[in-house]
């Protein structure tokens, strides 16, 4: 019996990199094949060539033991593939029911496809209305319609890029039931990711990737995450130095800040309380898009419309304050979007160095350049910034090293207190534990620090307390010690007070 | 079949490539356009690419109208560059010199005689008044209402253009002037001081070049001028870093509305000596074209508005010379900048020859 999908020798080279060099691996019919690489590693690149949204520019693709040539993204679904992509490609104004029509092929009537959706939603366990409008489902549900998009098209071959970054624990043990429900069927699975315990718990095969090139592959359940992690990055990442946080004043204070929504799909904050002590790290765990975004703008200051006496820093109310004025009293934030906000794209690292930090302005307004090119040029080798020097512009670093020096320059401003949202998404393992120990570091030195993570592992590695963020509410806070992944994966759906709910 | 590509990084080449690329389309279309009217296509090119330089007086003629269009393009590049889209430097250059025009009037009825050296300053001040004011409202309206910057500036043109109709028509008319719809002619102690004997050129030349200047260190070595971009370049950033983006919003707009106020004073103050309803030839317009070939940076406006200053030129003789209307410089102006729009694409996409796909899609049939 032939391979569901065969590739051989995928070469695909862009300008400044080889994305994929002599990439070959084979996927079995019914079997669920991990991809796991960092990012760069050129797992994306691997899939947009099967799935036809790139040319690769060597090599062969063999499905169901036959030859071909797949040229866009139509003719792979009409060989039998299916993608359901990291980032949706859902219109948040129209139901689920239109949204599928949308996306499918042939042409059908909206009746046929409701039906059609309700079949495959209780076929796999996947409950969903085809006709609420997409603004009103949470991020978990708005991936089940990806998924139930995909399979309407009764794929052989379903891809999956980083399913599981949107999930609460609870809800990726559903989605593993359904995959391994499909793998029954038959459909092969490639199952994009870097998180080492899903990919032993869920996948057959394992190839791993590494700068462009295959350099392992295993069956994961024989692994361990130390293994699987050597094969990935070459080295295992250096463990963390956790130390018992001596926990001083109160730095941050939100007292009961409730704000309605800006826009409608956005989320109302409601009656938001926490703490954040020098000296300690506070963890917000919550699925994407559960107000964490709100929360971030209405500390930072970024949302205007905060009363005065809601949010205090070191006991003086800054709820009317400007992030500038913020950030003149200590508060440093770092924002979950690097490039457009975080950081000006097309300006050089010392221009943005500019954003937050005006040691190199004159009290005149005169911006000094030789200053700023030489501060930028210590927080990048402080940092261990890859990149072109002070003045390569933001968007030509990679996300890990852009986060490094976005991380860097408030750090380096050091901070009485610091917010971090995402601090390692999209950031390759050994840039993600270098940003950990930067921030224990700080944390060590007295810092208050308040990160927000969809990543659970991270904040169960970094934080002393933890809050969960859930439909704009906050849950009450729990030591780090006292926690376990599944009572937080409880809170995260916002089943945290059974009495009152 | 061709096929455009994303680029990787966008070329740094063609950002400077694409205007001469642009150029030598306009060109060849405007020979193509004179063949296409009967004219020698090698007479009419001359006459708007070399005559305007054969002399002295013509090269001075360029820099005479070449003033209005740099100064009005500095303010533009700089709301450009900010994310404001003004476009209504016609009815601010309108009001500067119906502010700078009435001071003289009132100036040469009054019989106050004033050095040319001390009224230029008056000028100037009062011209940047009146177009700030101009623009003022365009920030007003956009800041208490959010009102469109881009559709009031522009309407706020014909409004400028229709009060400076009833002035000269009306209560401004020159008395002795046999009822035509203009002022009386300034006193010589109200007029810019000309740069050479015997040439229109004023040194109203040496201002502008000297605003580009400060316009140059402003936008790249204050914190402020790095504040307005990066409200343009990525608002979010702006946001986060605190950067007020109504205080932007103010500052692009006054400073462009008092630059263009400027223009006009110089226009009025200089070779006009009057009002008349045709102050502006369209230079407002005309510098929305020479700000982006300057692509929006102050030296670049500079040469951007000696070409298109040739071309305003080049039309007035185009038709004294060969009998062409002189809108035919219009047509070229639009020529330009639509060409400049398409090449601009070049620097973030490249072409490329899409026949390896159809080679590929053979393949596939076949097999």
């Amino acid at each position: 019996m032939s391979a569901r999908l065969q590739l051989e020798g995928i070469t695909k080279a862009y300008p400044s990199v080889v994305a994929n060099d002599a990439v070959s691996l084979a996927v079995q019919p019914g079997e669920i094949h991990a991809v796991l690489g960092e990012n760069g590693a050129g797992k994306s690149t691997l899939m947009k060539i099967i799935y036809g949204a790139v040319a690769a520019d060597r090599g062969r693709v063999l499905f169901d033991g036959r030859e071909v040539q797949i040229r866009n993204p139509q003719e792979a679904r009409a060989l039998g593939i299916a993608m359901v992509f990291q980032h949706f490609s859902l219109f948040e104004t129209l139901t689920v029911a239109e949204n599928v029509l949308l996306g499918l092929d042939r042409s059908q009537s909206l009746a046929q496809v409701t039906q059609a959706i309700t079949a495959k939603a209780s076929e796999y366990g996947l409950p969903i209305d085809p006709l609420r409008p997409v603004h009103t489902l949470s991020v978990g549900e708005r991936q089940r319609v990806e998924i139930i998009r995909a399979l309407l098209t009764n794929p052989k071959l379903l891809i999956l890029d980083e399913p599981t970054s949107v999930l609460t624990p609870q809800a990726v043990e559903k989605l593993f039931d359904t995959l391994r429900l499909l793998k029954n069927q038959g459909c092969s699975i490639l199952y994009i990711s870097h998180k080492l315990h899903e990919i032993r718990a869920l996948c057959d095969t394992c190839t791993v990737m590494r700068g462009g090139k295959v350099v392992a592959s295993c069956a994961p359940a024989q692994e361990s995450n130390a293994s699987l992690s050597r094969m990935m990055i070459g080295s295992e990442p250096p463990a963390l130095a956790h130390r018992v946080s001596k926990a001083g004043a109160a730095v941050l204070q939100v007292k009961a800040l409730s704000l309605p929504k800006a826009d409608a799909f956005a989320v109302d904050l409601e009656g938001i309380s926490l703490t954040v002590h020098a000296g300690e790290v506070l963890g917000i765990a919550g699925v994407s898009g559960n107000g964490q975004k709100e929360l971030m703008a209405a500390i930072s200051g970024e949302d205007a419309r905060v009363s005065h006496e809601s949010i205090s820093i070191n006991a003086q109310a800054v709820g009317s304050l400007s992030p500038g004025e913020r950030r003149a009293l200590g508060m440093h934030f770092v924002p979950e979007e690097r490039l457009g906000r975080g950081a000006v794209p097309v300006m050089s690292l010392a221009q943005n160095l500019l954003l937050t930090r005006q040691e190199a302005v004159s009290g005149a307004g005169w911006i000094t350049p030789g200053k700023l090119k030489s501060q930028a040029d210590a927080i990048i080798a402080r940092f261990g910034v890859k990149a072109g020097g002070a003045n390569a512009a933001a968007r030509s670093l990679s996300g890990g090293n852009l986060q490094k020096f976005i991380m860097g320059r408030e750090i380096s401003a050091q901070p009485k207190l610091l917010i971090v949202s995402q601090p390692t998404w999209g950031v390759d393992v050994g840039a993600a534990a270098q940003i950990h120990a930067e921030i224990l570091a700080l944390r060590d030195a007295g810092c208050a620090v308040l990160v927000v993570s969809e990543e659970i592992e991270e904040l169960f590695e970094l934080s002393d307390r933890l809050q969960v963020i859930a439909k704009g509410k906050l849950s009450p806070s729990i030591a780090r010690a006292d926690a376990s992944v599944e009572l937080v994966g409880q809170w995260m759906s916002g089943l945290w007070e059974p009495a009152h709910a | 079949m061709l096929k455009l590509e994303p680029r990787a990084e966008p070329s740094k080449a063609w950002v400077y490539a694409s205007p001469a690329l642009a150029l030598l389309i306009t060109i060849v279309v405007a020979g193509a356009l004179f063949i296409a009217l009967g004219k020698d296509p090698v007479r009419g090119l001359s006459i708007f690419l070399v005559e305007p330089w054969a002399n002295w007086r013509g090269a001075s003629e360029i820099a005479l109208k070449s003033i209005p269009l740099i100064l009005c393009a500095l303010g533009l590049a700089l709301c450009y560059r900010s994310n404001v889209w003004n476009i209504g430097a016609e009815g601010q250059l309108l009001m500067g010199a119906i502010f700078a025009g009435g001071l003289a009037m009132w100036a040469t009825e009054a019989k106050q005689s004033f050095s040319p050296w001390v009224f230029m300053w008056l000028g100037m001040l009062a011209g940047a008044i009146g177009g700030a004011l101009w623009a003022g409202i365009v920030a007003l309206l956009r800041d208490k209402f959010n009102a469109n910057e881009i559709l009031v500036s522009l309407m706020l043109v014909y409004v400028a253009n229709l009060l400076l109709s009833y002035l000269v028509f009306g209560p401004w008319k020159d008395p002795q002037g046999f009822n035509f719809p203009q002022t009386v002619t300034f006193d010589d102690g109200t007029l810019l001081p000309r740069m050479f004997k015997g040439f229109r050129l004023h040194w109203g030349f040496v201002i502008a070049l000297l605003a580009a200047a400060v316009m140059a260190v402003f936008l790249f070595r204050t914190f402020k001028g790095y504040k307005l971009q990066v409200g343009g370049l990525a608002p979010a950033a702006a946001r986060y870093a605190g950067f007020s983006s109504r205080s932007a919003l103010w500052t692009v707009l006054l400073t462009s509305g008092a630059l263009a106020g400027i223009a006009g004073s110089m226009e009025a103050l200089g070779p006009l000596a009057q009002l008349t309803p045709h102050v502006s030839v369209g230079y407002g317009f005309t510098a929305i074209i020479v700000a982006f070939i300057g692509r929006l940076h102050p030296v670049g406006c500079i040469f951007g508005a000696a070409l298109l200053s040739m071309f305003l030129i080049g039309g007035e003789l185009a038709q004294s010379r060969i009998g062409l209307p002189s809108a035919l410089s219009n047509v070229f102006q639009g020529v330009l900048l639509v060409a400049l729009l398409a090449c601009d694409t070049l620097i973030h996409y490249k072409i490329r020859s899409a026949s390896r796909s159809i080679y590929a899609g053979k393949v596939a049939k076949e097999a």
